[in-house]
């Protein structure tokens, strides 16, 4: 047996950084060298991570990686959270890059979909982050990563400022695995006002010269929030928040937590539920629940990133918010998806499709978004956890037999929505066009979002059906199409067996929770515009153009 | 443009005295409803301008629970649709009734 040759992967680093050494003064690389460095430190079939998640990107470095000659970089292996960015499938149609696993991919769901059917794209897998980050450790730990921070100092260090989210997570699998961490910042200054990456973890930095591109995912505009999602909120307010004393909690973005939001200073506020419900989050800095922080509900947020145009806010709200000691949000999306899977008793947020037994997906036949989070704080850990008040109802309800002290509670995932969706397509579907995906692109698993078996309420316009009391696959599907409106899976219900539900409990329709339908006003809401939200912020919040309407 | 009319035998009369009522706005995904008190008070008509084509058993179904459900006799109600969602259809005809129940200021 030939004794092993220890030391290869260092080796191979050492190497990479020969040949990059002309292009360096100290780590800095001018950014018209940058093409070039790519060439230089990449090898064919590595595994690269882009960082872009859904909100920060690394712009300048995608483009570079875009440009990059493809006879020297070719099949890369993708490995980043985010396809969210032109130029991040670019590299599939020109051959730099072939293998992708990804979690998010709103802004290109429609293109990715086409690149998929295509054959252009060779598709690992559909993540959660977490679940992304985590195989980051495992079996798909970069050999690049390229990441993007506000300023560095020269000797590396790097502050990447309120929207840090998955840089500190990409540059510890990177950095501690013998690969290689190129930065764009911002700007190159003397000393950086927090150190949030450690210098010796990064390779090379590139001044950009402008700031890095920040989507705005999480902003509702209150304007646009229906008299529909008004109710369908304050059916989740009584029916689920109230009834199960929620406190620790995530919302989606989606127009009705964004009404859940605004209504807890008024309508929730009315019902004797400060301090009892939604006072510990895993959230974005939603502008949205700025009217519940001003009003004294909330005790603390942990954020996965910012969110443009909330950083004073956030700044000056250290009570509430993760700061650091520049005075900034510091976010975290791996720590963040972790309290959100561990520490919170409720996930509620929306959806594209719903199925009879209550699967849910946002993929749909001709657009594939990908989850981001939904998946992992939408499910039930079901490890040994700590107990808490809702969880432990929770658990009783789904399995009121097994002795309490035996007994798993249950997380809480909430799926909220309307029962028909954007151009009067209905979320209620008999099947899942996960499914027909699957089939088309011969893939072992449907891309089903949350599976059925960990979602425990469904709440739409007509009522709150909680599934931890359905006792078999029959009495879940009628539940379901019980709160399914006017849809064809709402209108092919068992009229009979929806109303024994309804007697259980099981269904509960506004008048069973004291609401009345004609009470959904938007007088309720307590920002009615985005305007509304900077006045409540005392002019702290400085909202994107494209949401300023006035 | 598709025009639909159902008529319903009722129970219980539309409370209040007012003769008219008029709820919601025509818009993309809106409606408009105009309420007249012009029917014997077992009686209620509902005839819809539409300009989403073919969804004539929604819109049985939505009139027909909003019939069972409220105190409907003796009211016309027409409506003009913008393609809303029906949930927003059985909203507005609700808001109609309640609005005609109201004593007039």
């Amino acid at each position: 047996m030939s004794k092993p040759d220890w030391g290869t992967e260092r080796a191979a680093r050492g190497e990479r950084l020969a040949a990059a050494g002309s292009l360096a003064k100290g780590k800095i690389v001018d950014s018209a060298d940058v093409t070039a460095l790519l060439e230089a430190v990449i090898r064919p079939g590595d595994r690269v991570c882009l960082e872009g998640d859904n909100q920060k990107q690394a712009d300048l470095l995608a483009v570079a990686l875009a440009g990059v000659d493809r006879t020297k970089v070719f099949d890369l292996h993708m490995v980043q959270s985010g396809v969210v960015l032109p130029e991040h499938l670019d590299v599939f149609e020109t051959g730099v890059a072939k293998r992708l696993d990804y979690a998010y991919s709103g802004p290109q769901a429609a293109r990715i979909a086409r690149m998929l059917f295509g054959g252009k794209i060779e598709l690992g897998a559909v993540h959660t982050y977490l679940e992304l980050f985590a195989r980051y450790f495992i079996d798909l730990t970069p050999n690049v990563a390229l990441i993007a921070a506000v300023s560095a100092d020269r000797d590396g260090n790097l502050y990447t400022g309120p929207n840090t989210e998955d840089t500190p997570t990409v540059v510890e699998a990177t950095a501690f695995k013998s690969g290689i961490v190129i930065a764009q910042v911002n700007a190159i200054v003397d000393k950086v006002p927090r150190v949030d990456i450690p210098g010796d973890r990064v390779n090379f930095i590139v001044e950009a010269g402008k700031p890095f591109y920040v989507e705005p995912l999480f902003t509702r505009d209150p304007g646009a929030i229906t008299e529909m999602q008004i109710l369908t909120a304050m059916l989740a307010i009584k029916g689920i928040y109230a009834e199960y004393g929620v406190k620790r909690l995530n919302h989606g973005i989606g127009f009705s937590t964004a009404a859940i939001e605004l209504l807890l200073p008024t309508f929730a506020e009315k019902l004797g539920l400060k301090g009892k419900i939604a006072t510990h989050w895993a959230l974005n800095p939603h502008p949205t629940l700025i009217p519940a922080i001003e009003s004294g509900w909330v005790t603390q947020i942990h954020s996965f990133g910012s969110e443009v145009g909330m950083d004073d806010y956030i700044a000056a709200r250290s009570d509430v918010y993760f700061t650091g000691a520049d005075g900034s949000l510091r976010s975290n999306r791996a720590f963040c998806q972790t309290a959100g899977l561990y520490a919170c008793d409720m996930f509620i947020g929306s959806t594209l499709q719903i199925d009879l037994q209550g699967n849910s997906s946002t993929v749909t036949t001709s657009r594939i978004a990908g989850f981001g989070g939904a998946p992992n704080m939408g499910s039930d850990p079901r490890g040994r956890r700590h107990a808490s008040a809702p969880w432990l109802k929770a658990g009783e309800e789904a399995d009121p037999d097994s002795p309490a002290a035996l007994r798993r509670g249950r997380k809480l995932v909430v799926q909220i929505g309307e029962t028909f969706g954007d151009g009067n397509v209905p979320m209620f579907v008999e099947h899942l066009d996960a499914l027909v995906l699957a089939e088309k692109l011969s893939l072992d698993l449907a891309p089903v979002m949350i599976y059925a078996d960990d979602v425990t309420h469904i709440v739409t316009e007509e009522g709150v059906a909680n599934l931890l009391l359905c006792r078999d696959k029959d009495e879940r599907e009628q539940a379901v199409r019980g709160v399914a409106g006017y849809t064809d899976v709402g209108r092919g219900r068992d009229a009979k067996m929806v109303q024994r539900l309804r007697e259980r409990g099981v269904i509960r329709r506004p008048e069973d929770l004291g609401v009345d339908p004609l009470d959904a006003d938007r007088s309720l809401l307590a920002a009615k515009s985005i305007k509304d939200l900077v006045r409540w912020s005392g002019g702290l919040y400085a909202p994107p153009s494209k949401f300023r309407n006035w | 443009m598709e025009t639909l009319t159902f008529h319903h035998k009722t129970v219980t009369p539309a409370g209040g005295a007012k003769a008219q009522a008029l709820v919601g706005v025509v818009a993309s995904g809106n409606l408009e409803v105009l309420v007249e008190r012009t029917l014997p008070p077992a009686e209620c008509t509902v005839e819809i301008a539409t300009t989403a084509h073919g969804f004539g058993d929604i819109w049985r179904a939505v009139v027909g629970d909003f019939v069972a459900r409220y105190p409907a006799g003796g009211l016309r109600m027409s409506i003009n649709d913008g393609g809303a969602r029906p949930d927003t259809v059985a909203l507005r005809l609700a808001q109609g009734v309640r609005l005609i129940e109201e004593d007039a200021l």
